[in-house]
């Protein structure tokens, strides 16, 4: 029995940042790294599954298709009580939009096979919202995207689960597995690690695996292998707001002024 | 030539909003001759023919299925379908959480051009560029298809104005493929109704978000919103706790503050599901102790400073 878990190391940047001379990427110095929030969701959500079940031990394996940087973010979801973390490397992914990191995932999962894949319903970095359900595509396995709750038996040929529709609307469907799901915050409240599972999972070996490993070709990853190509990536003209300084009065001042306005103008 | 596709979205036999929006951003790319085509694809797609007839809608084709819902296999297949009859050059669809749940499918397994959450649309050179946000919004990125015949974007909502005007687009219709459902529609489950507010209505807002800390904070907020005649709305995190009811959640997956004109984002980072519910409103203030909230990129004013103390300084000064 067996769940895998999709994990994003996303990158938020910091107050001043630089956009890389050729223009598509903003310079990797001024990128913060961390774990992609909608997927600490998706792995409590596999961690709850496993806990909840007195049958057959459920193994929740991570998998990340990224540079050794995102060994940070493996150890973090061991800490959390994953069993195996896999990463997937090459430099031929370089470049990879979301449906070549999926190609790379599918070939993840047709080697783990896994009943269920649990992805985060998008990053916090990109937000394509595409990894989770292309991957599923790729396999041509049953999928559903935006989970707000999840009930599976491991074992069980299908699952229940609601997605969380516009306006907060619930959608309770039924699924066959093997399936994708991609999950939505608020499913669960995500656990800490502890001090001491973040010092065993340092311990931890993360399998290190390369495109041939995997047999995917060069040509289905990288800018070969994805369906879209970025041209340039620039900072809105509106892309900063005006910013009112001053004193805490000061600044209360100009936001009531600004609240007058608005009425004024509303009236 | 090949023309635009526009898949319309249905729930419960009513056409959802973000459809006549599409129709707008394929007037802004068409090409002189090119036809515009709304697909219906429904239980019963006739019913929905009188809303989509706008201006700017050349052709409606209506696509029947077996199911009234949502049901992703269903909904894949028919689209393939179209642009297998069709061949269409550029396909549209609302980036929707429906769309979440398919349209990287049918790019995936075809190899189609994709990018979802467009806001921006344009011919250069005969290359169609689209526009996305990267690093929670702060940037925005171009992108092209080369060597993509067809294209499919999932377009945001909001950005488009549906048109004015109404039209009588020829009808057609096309056999839905057989498919085998694996995902199957149990019931719609409403959203507890535990307030009586109606974010959708509210023309002032204001929201809190993370920043607040915890739970009892609340209370000092809605004691501010009071004071300067606002509606209290809150990001998901704070509805998530259960500090608010859902209702008052503002996002993708909350409310569209539609009708909102004025809004002041307090201890709100400004996660792009947030954003995804109040980018369109035209004055927006945030207040963050976090110089880089991204928050920030999208607000027309933005102070730095505590919460509690702008709170504080608010609530003494306004009268």
């Amino acid at each position: 029995m067996k769940i895998l878990v999709a994990i994003k190391q996303v990158a938020a940047l910091d107050e001043d940042f630089e956009i890389r001379a050729d223009g598509k990427d903003v310079e990797a110095q001024f990128l913060l790294r961390d774990l992609n929030e909608w997927d600490d969701f998706s792995l409590e959500e596999a961690m709850r599954i496993k806990e909840a079940w007195s049958g057959t031990p459920v193994e929740v394996v991570v998998v990340s298709v990224a540079p050794a940087e995102a060994d940070e973010t493996l150890r973090k979801c061991l800490a959390k009580g994953a069993d195996r973390a896999i990463r997937v490397w090459d430099p031929d992914v370089e470049g990879s939009d979301p449906i070549a990191i999926a190609r790379v995932l599918a070939a993840v999962a047709r080697r783990e096979a896994p009943e269920l894949l649990l992805a985060g319903a998008q990053s916090s970095d990109h937000a394509f919202a595409a990894t989770g359900i292309a991957t599923a595509a790729l396999l041509d396995w049953p999928h559903a995207a935006v989970l707000t709750q999840l009930t599976y038996n491991p074992g069980a040929r299908s699952a229940r689960f609601r997605r969380e529709l516009e306006g907060g609307l619930l959608h309770e469907m039924a699924i066959d597995l093997p399936a994708v799901l991609t999950i939505q915050l608020g499913i669960n409240t995500p656990r800490y690690a502890s001090l001491r599972a973040i010092k065993l999972a340092a311990a931890k070996p993360i399998e290190v695996l390369t495109l041939s490993d995997l047999s995917v070709p060069a040509s289905a990853v990288g800018e070969a292998g994805s369906l879209s190509h970025v041209r340039r990536m620039y900072v809105p003209e509106k892309g900063r707001a005006q910013m009112i300084e001053g004193s805490v009065e000061e600044q209360a001042r100009r936001v009531i002024e600004i609240i007058r306005e608005a009425a004024g103008g509303a009236a | 030539m090949s023309g635009i596709l526009i898949i319309a979205e249905q729930r419960r036999g009513e056409l959802r909003p973000g459809t006549l929006e599409l129709v707008t951003a394929a007037q802004g790319v068409r090409r002189s001759g090119q036809k515009v085509a709304v697909a219906l694809i429904a239980e019963s797609p006739q019913a929905l023919v009188p809303a989509v007839s706008v201006a700017g809608v050349d052709e409606i084709v209506t696509v029947k299925v077996a199911v009234r819902e949502f049901d992703p296999d269903v909904i894949e297949a028919a689209v393939q379908a179209l642009i297998e009859a069709r061949q269409p050059s550029l396909v549209l669809l609302s980036h929707s959480i429906d769309a979440f749940g398919y349209a990287a499918a049918v790019a995936a397994r075809h190899g189609y051009g994709f990018a979802s959450d467009v806001f921006g649309l344009e011919f250069q050179d005969d290359a169609l560029l689209a526009t996305r946000g990267g690093y929670g919004q702060k940037v925005s990125i171009e992108v092209d298809f080369p060597g993509k015949p067809v294209v499919l974007l999932a377009i945001r909502g909001n950005v488009y104005k549906p048109p004015e005007g109404t039209a009588t687009p020829a009808v057609s219709s096309l056999a839905a493929p057989p498919v085998k459902s694996r995902v199957r529609s149990v019931e719609f489950v409403e959203p507890p109704a535990s307030d009586d507010v109606d974010m959708t209505a509210a023309e002032f807002i204001l929201s809190i978000g993370r920043g607040i800390g915890e739970e009892a904070n609340v209370q000092k907020f809605r004691a501010l919103a009071d004071k300067l005649g606002a509606t209290l709305g809150c990001s998901r995190p704070i509805a998530d706790a259960g500090w608010l009811p859902k209702s008052r959640q503002v996002g993708q997956s909350g409310k569209t503050a539609s009708a909102c004109k004025l809004y002041i984002a307090m201890g709100i980072s400004g996660a792009i599901q947030h954003l995804a519910g109040m980018k369109h409103i035209g004055t927006v203030i945030a207040i963050n102790s976090d110089a880089a909230a991204s928050i920030f990129s999208i607000a027309r004013y933005g102070v730095v400073a505590d919460i509690f103390e702008m709170a504080d300084a608010l609530e003494e000064q306004y009268s």
